[in-house]
């Protein structure tokens, strides 16, 4: 849950004629637009937020200029890979509630981060929204919201499989941005294929798990995390 | 098991939770993990959902191949396909080889380094004299797209297989139903499953399928990194389009012959293309590495006026791009499909501004040759 200047590149990658790509997924357009801080091109995996029901897989590419916009429209039709018209309708659905959805899944997201802080047996969190993150206030010049993604260590690697093996109402699956809450092991799941030095130099060590905050009620949830871990 | 049965009885056409004989469409993004220890058989969509799962595995079925993989369109497949290869390969084309897949070659997969080298397949010698030292493949097409032309495809296999060369196909003109590369040596088939797959015109979609497991890893890596899946809906609307793949095709080649057979005695047109015809260069040839010729029938007019003036009149043919639906189509490859190609270079194949291609659909024949003729005037 790093934090990076988004203009400050923008503008160092302008001097030296580069185009700047931003994948955009944990914040959704709602909270940040990076085109309008200098960017040249917006990355989704519209399968997270935008879709917001773990019910579709898809891809999003937003371009700054016609003329990347016309590079890009090339690109998709010569290789194909485009969206079905079931799931775009699924995706444009989804997106009417977007705004809803996303100050729900924040504000419980904000409150669970808090209460990790406090347990005894959590060694750190990550989660822009906490003042004490190190990415705090540029993160609060350049978005409006802090997102609904969290990560946290436990104190002991054990730990982890106690959390992801007793966990009810929270599923333990792949993937973020839906409706229902999820915990995922990065170690193993979605930075499985990184090699293992390098996983620990970027921070992504065996004791770190990554919670998707969905819309439940969030007492129902630091229930269900406590008496997970405990 | 005959063919006919094992399209409707593969191991793929029943619902292993509830018997249902649908499969289900399975709109899910992940799946959720009993066990950190023991990960399921699903975890994530994209690298594996049930509803695909079953198109792909129906797919392998019918080609014969130890795996089948589903994609967002036939591009996404060739495309897909096409990744297996590095900056520094060369690969040897057909020359008349489909619009999108000649764009993918010269305009996109060239940015990577991938060469290529594009000859008259149907002549092996000048196959052989492309191969160079870091020719890594032949990617055909039997029948070609749009002149028909007929590749030996085993003769193909075996000048690859002396030059340690993968063989690729695009099979769609046929489907598997007529013609099953991999039992000839090829090594990967490739699909647009929005033609005779999906027969429908409603979904787009492609497939790759395999002979080989060592083959199977690599594309599979492929497909879950570089991600260009089918969705569920449209992968189950392939598995339903699959069902009725023997009855429309065999109802559909039996039109389009009598409609080749009608043309060629026309004073109007001046050449038909069709692998199903005696006279065809190819006719012999197909006759023994498939069991049918298709429903794709190409002709060329007396002039390019006639040409526009049928595209223009005709009420019961749809003027589009695509083919092997349950609706007859004429298309205009100058136009359409082989937009993508310089004009010298269409011209030189012989897709000139006279040229039409037809595909055959379920419609009654005598209707369809009724429509052309009163049109062409």
């Amino acid at each position: 849950m790093k934090i990076a200047n988004l203009a400050s590149i923008a503008s160092v990658a302008r001097r030296h004629g580069l185009i700047t790509i931003v994948d955009n997924t944990f914040m959704t357009p709602y909270w940040q637009r990076p085109l309008a801080l200098g960017i040249d091109l917006v990355v989704h995996s519209g399968t997270k937020y935008l879709g917001g029901h773990n019910d579709l897989l898809s891809g999003i590419v937003v371009t700054k200029t016609p003329e990347l916009s016309e590079r890009m429209a090339l690109i998709q039709k010569a290789t194909g890979a485009v969206l079905s018209p079931s799931d775009s309708w699924l995706m444009l659905r989804s997106i009417k509630t977007l705004g809803l959805r996303l100050r729900q899944q924040e504000q419980n997201a904000l409150k669970i981060a808090g209460w990790l802080q406090e347990h005894p047996l959590v060694s750190q969190v990550y989660y822009p929204g906490l003042p004490d993150h190190p990415g705090h206030e540029i993160h609060r010049k350049q978005a409006t919201g802090y997102g609904a993604v969290l990560s946290f260590k436990v104190r002991e690697r054990r730990l982890v499989e106690r959390i992801i093996n007793n966990v009810r109402v929270i599923s333990f699956a792949e993937s973020l941005g839906g409706l229902e809450t999820l915990i995922t092991y990065p170690a193993v799941q979605t930075h499985g294929d990184i090699p293992v030095e390098v996983r620990e130099r970027i921070g992504v060590t065996d004791d770190l798990l990554r919670l998707s905050v969905g819309i439940e009620d969030p007492d129902d949830l630091w229930e269900d995390l406590k008496q997970a871990i405990e | 098991m005959k063919y006919a049965t094992k399209i409707l009885h593969n191991g793929n056409e029943r619902d292993p939770h509830t018997g249902a004989l649908s499969i289900p469409i399975y709109q899910v993004s992940t799946f959720h993990q009993d066990d950190i220890e023991h990960p399921g058989r699903y975890d994530y969509s994209r690298s594996n959902n049930p509803t695909r799962e079953a198109l792909e595995n129906t797919l392998a079925a019918l080609e014969g191949g130890t795996r089948g993989f589903a994609f967002a369109s036939g591009m996404a497949a060739v495309s897909s396909a096409l990744a297996l290869f590095s900056h520094g390969d060369h690969i040897i084309a057909t020359e008349d080889i489909y619009g999108g897949s000649y764009r993918i070659l010269t305009k996109f997969f060239n940015k990577f380094g991938l060469e290529v080298t594009f000859v008259d397949m149907t002549d092996l010698n000048q196959v052989e004299k492309a191969i160079r030292k870091n020719t890594k493949a032949l990617f055909l097409e039997s029948p070609s797209n749009p002149l028909l032309k007929i590749t030996d495809i085993a003769g193909a296999v075996e000048l690859a297989k002396r030059y340690n060369l993968l063989t690729l196909i695009d099979n769609t003109f046929m489907s598997p139903y007529f013609q099953r590369p991999l039992e000839l040596g090829v090594d990967l088939v490739i699909h647009s499953a929005t033609k005779f797959l999906g027969g429908h015109s409603d979904v787009i979609g492609g497939a790759v399928v395999v002979g080989s497991e060592a083959l199977a890893t690599k594309i599979y890596f492929v497909q879950n990194s570089f991600g260009a899946v089918q969705g569920p809906q449209d992968a189950w609307l392939v598995l339903r389009g699959i069902k009725t793949l023997r009855a429309r095709m065999e109802l559909q080649q039996q039109s389009a012959m009598a409609i080749a057979r009608w043309l060629q005695g026309e004073d109007w047109v001046e050449k038909v293309y069709y692998p199903g015809l005696p006279e065809h260069p190819g006719h012999e040839l197909i006759k023994v590495q498939a069991s049918g010729f298709g429903a794709v029938v190409s002709f060329k007019t007396d002039t390019p006026e006639r040409a526009l003036r049928i595209m223009r009149n005709v009420r019961l043919w749809s003027v589009a791009v695509s083919l092997g639906g349950v609706e007859s189509i004429l298309s205009y490859p100058a136009r359409m499909s082989h937009a993508a190609l310089p004009k010298a270079e269409r011209e030189r194949l012989g897709l000139t501004d006279n040229f039409i291609r037809l595909s055959v659909g379920l419609e009654d024949a005598e209707d369809l040759m009724a429509d052309l003729e009163a049109s062409r005037k």
